[in-house]
């Protein structure tokens, strides 16, 4: 495995994990939304979603500590590279102009950082409902109505879903990059993937707080 | 034209270095940005002081040996231009300009604005060899190479290794260099029997040189004097993948027979 070692130890190998991490997130994030939008469907429909998803029992597990995995090296190879990227440059330019790079582009690290608060505050508050006590009796559809209710919680997911978007917009145009696929017959679409998953994920989870702040969905 | 310039003075690789202004009161539109520092070194020079330090060769935008950060932008404004290719034109009276050298921890500053790029032909030499047979010349087009791919070849190939790349990237990455030289061996018939081994010594030698790792932004493609594609970052990544992944592994000791 000497081979291994030595490709995970390469800046292409570490680039290569964090690629194929992200893309592995994306897929449980689409799949998430797509989930989430049952809400629109009514009370029934997004409750049974979830007594499906948990009558998964062990299965469900797998895919949470798959995913866990996924998060945690992602966030590993991320800060290796990016150690050794500060290294690389001891010196800063007294005057530096960016001539291609883009603001979502240049603040990978701040949209990661803050996104990874947020995510730590959703599993607290949602998933194992530490934040408020009071939920673990309640349907997910109650939980969600009751929560979003509050301008500062339905506040904090947008923010939290729009620094999603951001990351995303980036991430995934250049995963493809980093794992070698770039054609001129189709990078018109790889450019564009990046940034239209941003916005529809984005504007897809926000629906939710907005359309309960505004007394859409009740 | 009057300009007044912030230039990075460091005496040697091992002393401190600072912006130092100087004014430049008599600059001719017409002459190239080496020719404007010429001009202001011979005022150094009559003056008694030391006159600033930069690497130039051709001046016809072929060689790779000069340098400098304009105003923070690798060889200056101007698209697709060397800084010695550069003319005075493009700015205007007044103007203030911060001249800097590359800034990398894999191109250390000899002096002044004169950094040490050999860490590039480091990663060439890595590239080794590619295999040619010995014995008499053969027909010319025996080997035919498509239109678009001789293309893309001389394309990867136009890299003159001045470092521009290096100099523009946030992370100081050689990743544009390093496949631009990956590249044109690689797209052709006479580069394939080592093109695996090629992609994993050069990529190897390129992260023990120091340089940082890609992120993706294309400031580097931007800055570019000969215009090399992020394409071939790609296509590097790709060559690298196929040969960690799919390649036979280490390479056996040179010798034919068995062992």
């Amino acid at each position: 495995m000497s081979w291994f070692k030595q490709f995970a130890q390469s800046s292409i190998g570490a680039k290569s994990a964090v690629a194929l991490t992200g893309l592995a997130m994306v897929g449980f994030v689409v799949a998430h939304l797509s989930g989430n939008l049952l809400v629109f469907a009514g009370r029934d429909a997004i409750n049974g979603y979830s007594e499906w998803l948990h009558s998964k029992g062990a299965l469900l597990w797998v895919a949470r500590i798959g995913l866990l995995a996924m998060v945690g090296l992602h966030i590993f190879f991320t800060i290796k590279l990016n150690l050794h990227n500060k290294d690389a440059r001891p010196v800063a330019y007294v005057k530096k102009t960016y001539t291609k790079a883009k603001p979502t582009s240049r603040s990978m690290v701040l949209s990661g950082l803050v996104l990874l608060s947020y995510i730590v505050y959703h599993l607290a508050h949602l998933t194992f409902r530490v934040t408020n006590p009071e939920f673990a009796q309640l349907d997910v559809y109650t939980m969600l109505i009751s929560s979003f209710r509050s301008p500062m919680v339905s506040l904090s997911y947008i923010v939290g879903m729009v620094l999603l978007g951001a990351h995303l917009s980036h991430g995934v145009t250049s995963l493809f990059q980093t794992l070698g696929l770039n054609h001129p017959k189709y990078n018109p679409i790889i450019r564009a993937i990046g940034p239209i998953l941003g916005v529809v994920l984005a504007l897809g989870f926000s629906s939710i707080p907005v359309s309960v702040l505004f007394g859409l969905v009740q | 034209m009057k300009l007044k310039l912030h230039v990075w003075r460091q005496k040697n690789a091992k002393t401190q270095g600072k912006m130092v202004t100087y004014d430049a009161p008599n600059v001719s539109p017409h002459m190239s940005f080496l020719e404007m520092l010429d001009v202001v070194n011979e005022d150094l020079i009559a003056k008694g002081e030391e006159p600033i330090a930069f690497e130039h060769d051709c001046r016809e935008g072929i060689c790779g040996s000069c340098s400098l950060m304009i105003n923070g932008v690798a060889h200056g404004p101007q698209k697709a231009t060397t800084t010695c290719q550069l003319h005075m034109r493009t700015f205007k009276d007044g103007d203030e300009i911060y001249i800097e050298p590359w800034r990398a921890k894999a191109f250390p500053i000899i002096k002044d604005l004169v950094v040490d790029r050999s860490a590039f032909d480091r990663i060439i030499q890595a590239g080794g060899y590619v295999s040619v047979n010995a014995g008499g010349a053969q027909d010319a087009n025996c080997l035919p190479v498509p239109k678009d791919t001789a293309d893309q070849a001389m394309d990867a190939a136009q890299c003159i290794g001045c470092g521009a790349c290096v100099a523009a990237c946030k992370n100081a990455s050689a990743m544009l260099f390093t496949s631009a030289k990956v590249s044109h061996l690689g797209l052709l018939p006479q580069g394939q029997p080592e093109r695996q081994r090629r992609a994993l010594n050069m990529v190897q030698q390129m992260d023990k040189e120091g340089f940082g790792n890609c992120t993706n932004q294309y400031e580097c493609e931007a800055v570019c004097p000969k215009e090399i594609s992020v394409r071939f970052i790609a296509r590097m990544n790709r060559d690298y993948l196929n040969a960690s992944i799919c390649g036979s592994g280490p390479e056996k000791k040179a010798g034919g027979g068995e062992d």
